[in-house]
């Protein structure tokens, strides 16, 4: 990001090796520059680290090629978590220029910077944070739930794993190289357009979300036919965990929308490359088309956020309780209609756009309509607790914590929903205040639960209960103090986006919010502190019994870690809870009679082919047409030679599970089960 | 829970596979490959509602009925048909295990395919020659877009065509072969279904 109010970089004569890159369009910024400094000295600390203990190696073969669903699910949720770091830096940077930006004060951030962070701060939240967890979560958990070894095609999702990483990593670029768009999270045009956003900011922006974007497609695609085709016998629609069901549901969503996405930018493209007239205002360009498209993506992608944590919940719910979910059917059809509806909604995100009353009333009720499945789902949970045996461990705190504050969120959405209320409140704080109310309370929330629920699956220790309740208990207060005010700024008039202000009645707020977002620091430090601690004690906090929370899905009838082929055995399914099904029927594990079991093998292509994407991503934001077109054939053509390699698979030997088995029993009659 | 659905009889459920069960390889692809051609099927829905939004505004520029030739049109929608016709013929070919013959529906069918994009291309060469480019109007911006994403699948397909003929000469008709051969067919079906779209709602009802 530059210091200039007019970007450094449109100055710049194009070259031909270069295009619009220069020495220019490095940071001059002191802010950005330490910033550049610290990042680029820690990650040359941490190469250092990797060369000195050898891990290259390891890393290659065990992680970044594999295509087993549980790495790169863990691979999802550690680059949401490094991205989540990000992105919460952009928060607090907002935070402060608020409340210092009063009495005739500027700040300490530019203009140019300021809009450039809070675009930032909402691109990498959503797309870079709340989709690689929630992704990163489907993808370990569900192949596990549905008795499979992997996904239907392993490949594609590491592929898919490895584009998203590419869209993260030119966004992060843009931090540095050039400037990020400074347009607001969805880039309206005309000012997303090139006669007002001529720099790169937009370019990034276009480019990293197309790039994260054919991921997120890819591994939709993969994951629906997963549950569709790979659950283990028996195991029909209905008797399918909650957890996958939300799955299913978010993952045709995301088919059904993400190619919205990529339509609607890729025009957004053409205007700004190639000068065609979609959404310019001359020439019969009509940047309401851009809105319009963009919120048909972008409204069942707050549901493809959502409904994931939905399915956590309710198995969060049903294991704490010790009670089977109460309403599983009702459940399963709400998650139904909710996905429906999602799509029948988008224009209550602008009902200002002026499409009169009886168009605005239609989403009007329609959006009021979503609360009544989404209240019935709350409805469930409460009545899957009545009676049942709570234990509030940490996933069942979070979970509590969510019931609570996604309420309230829901409410001031459907405040939102009536259009009259909505053309005082539109843009104004009370939205901004809305929707976090709702992805943190819901989507963060129900990360937290869910982090705090598999991780023992994962690591085969639980995380220190300690550190986490004290980040529990950091985050709520913190949340709720960070973003009351905000309403209460959103009635008062005050709208988003604002860098500074000249009433100096409305600085207690922003104060009070400021507070707020420095308990959310405290809590995410506390969760940082939770994971480092639970490492180092990992031999006091082991998990040998697989199943740790006396759990009723089939994730927990396998070992913690799972082996690589998940199950010895595929399970047959006779219940809707089959482990805890199996668990009351005594079932023992067979102890021999072990079979090859077949696999697929590691691939480096997606790693070749999400890299060359990266490079082609950069040349096209900065005009090198000579490396994009390069770029652009080296991905042809490795991907042609990707389909040359008809070897994909290999055998886990027989006398190996019955190795692998072996020690786990040892395990399971040391631990006494 | 204790209502399980035990199975008639007195034999003891059973509750894992001592067998193992076979998945063949690609058991699912085809499933997978047809919900990827629904997702390339809304970006064409996004493409044809901005035509549909946006095709009335001319901008003072030429319009439909200056500039489409219904005859070339006529020309390059058999070629795209005929395609489709060998593809179905090559797929026979495939049933009968017959490779040479896939083979050659194949590159028959490719022919086909590359004498549409050169009708095309011609055609875009045409209207650009004459001043009606894409950045002329909002109704050509879509008009191209359109057009022309449907082009670049077309242009992708016989790359991807291309590809598949030598490596049936490699492994002749092995299953992850025919799994392919199978998978290019709906892909290119879909292409032919498009174009059907594109034909009426471009260019028939721009005419009238």
């Amino acid at each position: 990001m530059s210091t200039d109010a007019v970007p450094s970089t449109s100055a710049a004569e194009p070259t031909f090796l270069f295009g619009k890159l220069g020495w220019n369009s490095l940071p001059h910024d002191p802010i950005v520059l330490s910033t550049m400094v610290v990042v680029i000295i820690g990650g040359i600390g941490l190469l250092a680290l990797v060369t000195r203990y050898k891990l290259w190696g390891y890393l290659w073969k065990e992680w970044f090629t594999t295509v087993d669903h549980k790495k790169i699910g863990i691979m999802y949720m550690i680059l949401g978590l490094v991205m989540f770091l990000r992105g919460f830096a952009d928060a607090i940077m907002m935070r402060l220029q608020q409340v210092m930006a009063f009495g005739g004060s500027e700040g300490y951030l530019n203009s140019h910077h300021y809009d450039q962070i809070f675009t930032a701060h909402g691109v990498i939240m959503i797309f870079f944070v709340a989709m690689p967890f929630i992704t990163g979560l489907m993808n370990y958990v569900v192949p596990l739930q549905i008795g499979a070894r992997d996904v239907s095609f392993p490949f594609l999702n590491n592929f898919s794993f490895w584009m998203t990483t590419s869209g993260a990593v030119l966004t992060m670029a843009s931090l540095f190289v050039g400037e990020f768009a400074a347009t607001g999270w969805l880039a309206y045009p005309p000012l997303s357009g090139i006669a007002y956003s001529p720099s790169v900011g937009v370019d990034y922006y276009i480019w990293a979300l197309q790039i994260a974007g054919v991921g997120t497609t890819l591994s939709g695609i993969n994951l629906i036919v997963t549950i569709l085709k790979m659950r283990a016998p028996g195991m029909g629609l209905m008797k399918m965990p909650v957890f996958t069901w939300t799955s299913l549901c978010a993952n045709i969503l995301i088919v059904a929308s993400f190619p919205v996405l990529t339509a609607v930018l890729a025009l957004l493209t053409l205007d700004r490359y190639v000068g065609t007239n979609f959404f310019t205002n001359d020439f019969g360009g009509s940047s309401m088309m851009y809105v319009n498209l963009i919120w048909i993506w972008g409204h069942p992608e707050v549901y493809i956020l959502i409904l994931p944590l939905f399915g956590v919940f309710s198995e969060v719910t049903s294991t704490f309780s010790g009670k089977k979910l109460f309403g599983y059917t009702s459940m399963v059809y709400a998650t139904v209609v909710i996905t429906i509806l999602s799509y029948v909604v988008w224009l209550h995100h602008f009902f200002t756009m002026g499409s009169g009353a009886s168009v605005n009333s239609f989403f009007g009720i329609t959006t009021m309509v979503i609360s009544i499945p989404t209240g019935a789902k709350l409805f469930n949970w409460l009545f899957t607790m009545y009676r049942g045996r709570i234990r509030y461990e940490l996933p069942m705190m979070w979970t509590v914590a969510f019931m609570l504050t996604f309420t309230i969120g829901g409410m001031t959405g459907v405040l939102l929903a009536v259009p009259p209320a909505d053309f005082v409140l539109h843009n104004s704080l009370f939205l901004i205040a809305h929707f976090h109310n709702v992805i943190i309370g819901g989507v963060l929330f129900g990360i937290f639960a869910a982090i705090n629920y598999w991780w023992p699956k994962a690591f085969g220790f639980k995380l220190d209960p300690f550190w986490g309740k004290v980040s529990f208990w950091c985050w709520v207060p913190g949340f709720w103090v960070a973003f009351m005010p905000l309403y209460v700024l959103g009635l008062m008039g005050v709208t988003r986006r604002m860098r500074v202000f000249d009433d100096p009645s409305l600085q207690i707020w922003f104060a009070i919010a400021a507070v707020g977002a420095l308990m959310i620091a405290a809590g995410i430090a506390a969760m940082l502190i939770q994971f480092a601690v639970s490492i180092w004690k990992r031999e006091a906090l082991a998990e040998t019994t697989g199943d740790p929370w006396n759990g009723r899905t089939l994730e927990w009838a396998t070992s913690s870690p799972p082996p690589d082929y998940n199950f010895a055995f595929t399970p047959r399914i006779h219940a809707l809870d089959a482990w805890y099904d199996m668990k009351a029927a005594g079932v023992e594990h067979p102890a021999e009679g072990y079979k090859d079991i077949h696999m697929p093998s590691n691939t480096g292509a997606g790693v070749i082919l999400a890299g060359i994407s990266t490079v082609a991503g950069f040349a096209l934001v900065w005009h090198i047409w000579w490396l994009a077109g390069l770029s652009m054939v080296g991905l042809i053509g490795a991907a042609i030679a990707h389909t040359f390699n008809y070897k994909r698979d290999f055998h886990i030997p027989a006398s190996q599970v019955a190795a692998t088995e072996a020690a786990r029993l040892r395990q399971l009659q040391a631990a006494g089960a | 829970m204790s209502s399980t659905t035990l199975p008639a009889g007195n034999d003891k459920p059973v509750y894992y596979e001592i067998d193992e069960h076979p998945h063949p390889e690609g058991h699912s692809t085809l499933l997978g490959f047809w919900i990827y051609l629904m997702s390339d099927c809304l970006i064409f829905a996004i493409l044809f509602a901005c035509y549909a939004v946006l095709g009335g505004n001319f901008a003072a520029g030429p319009g439909p009925k200056d500039l489409f030739d219904l005859n070339l049109i006529a020309l390059n929608t058999a070629m795209l048909l005929f395609s489709s016709l060998t593809y179905g013929l090559a797929m026979i070919a495939m049933q009968n295990r017959n490779l040479r013959h896939v083979q050659m529906w194949l590159a028959v069918t490719g022919l086909f395919g590359a004498a549409f994009l050169a009708i095309e291309l011609y055609e875009f060469s045409h209207l650009i020659h004459i001043g009606a480019t894409p950045q002329r109007s909002a109704f050509l911006s879509a008009f191209f877009t359109l057009v022309g994403t449907h082009g670049l699948h077309v242009t992708f397909g016989l790359v991807w065509l291309v590809t598949l003929i030598v490596q049936l000469g490699r492994h002749g008709l092995n299953p992850a072969n025919q799994r392919r051969v199978a998978c290019l067919s709906l892909f290119w079906h879909f292409l032919d279904v498009i174009w059907i779209g594109v034909f009426t709602f471009v260019y028939l009802m721009g005419m009238l």
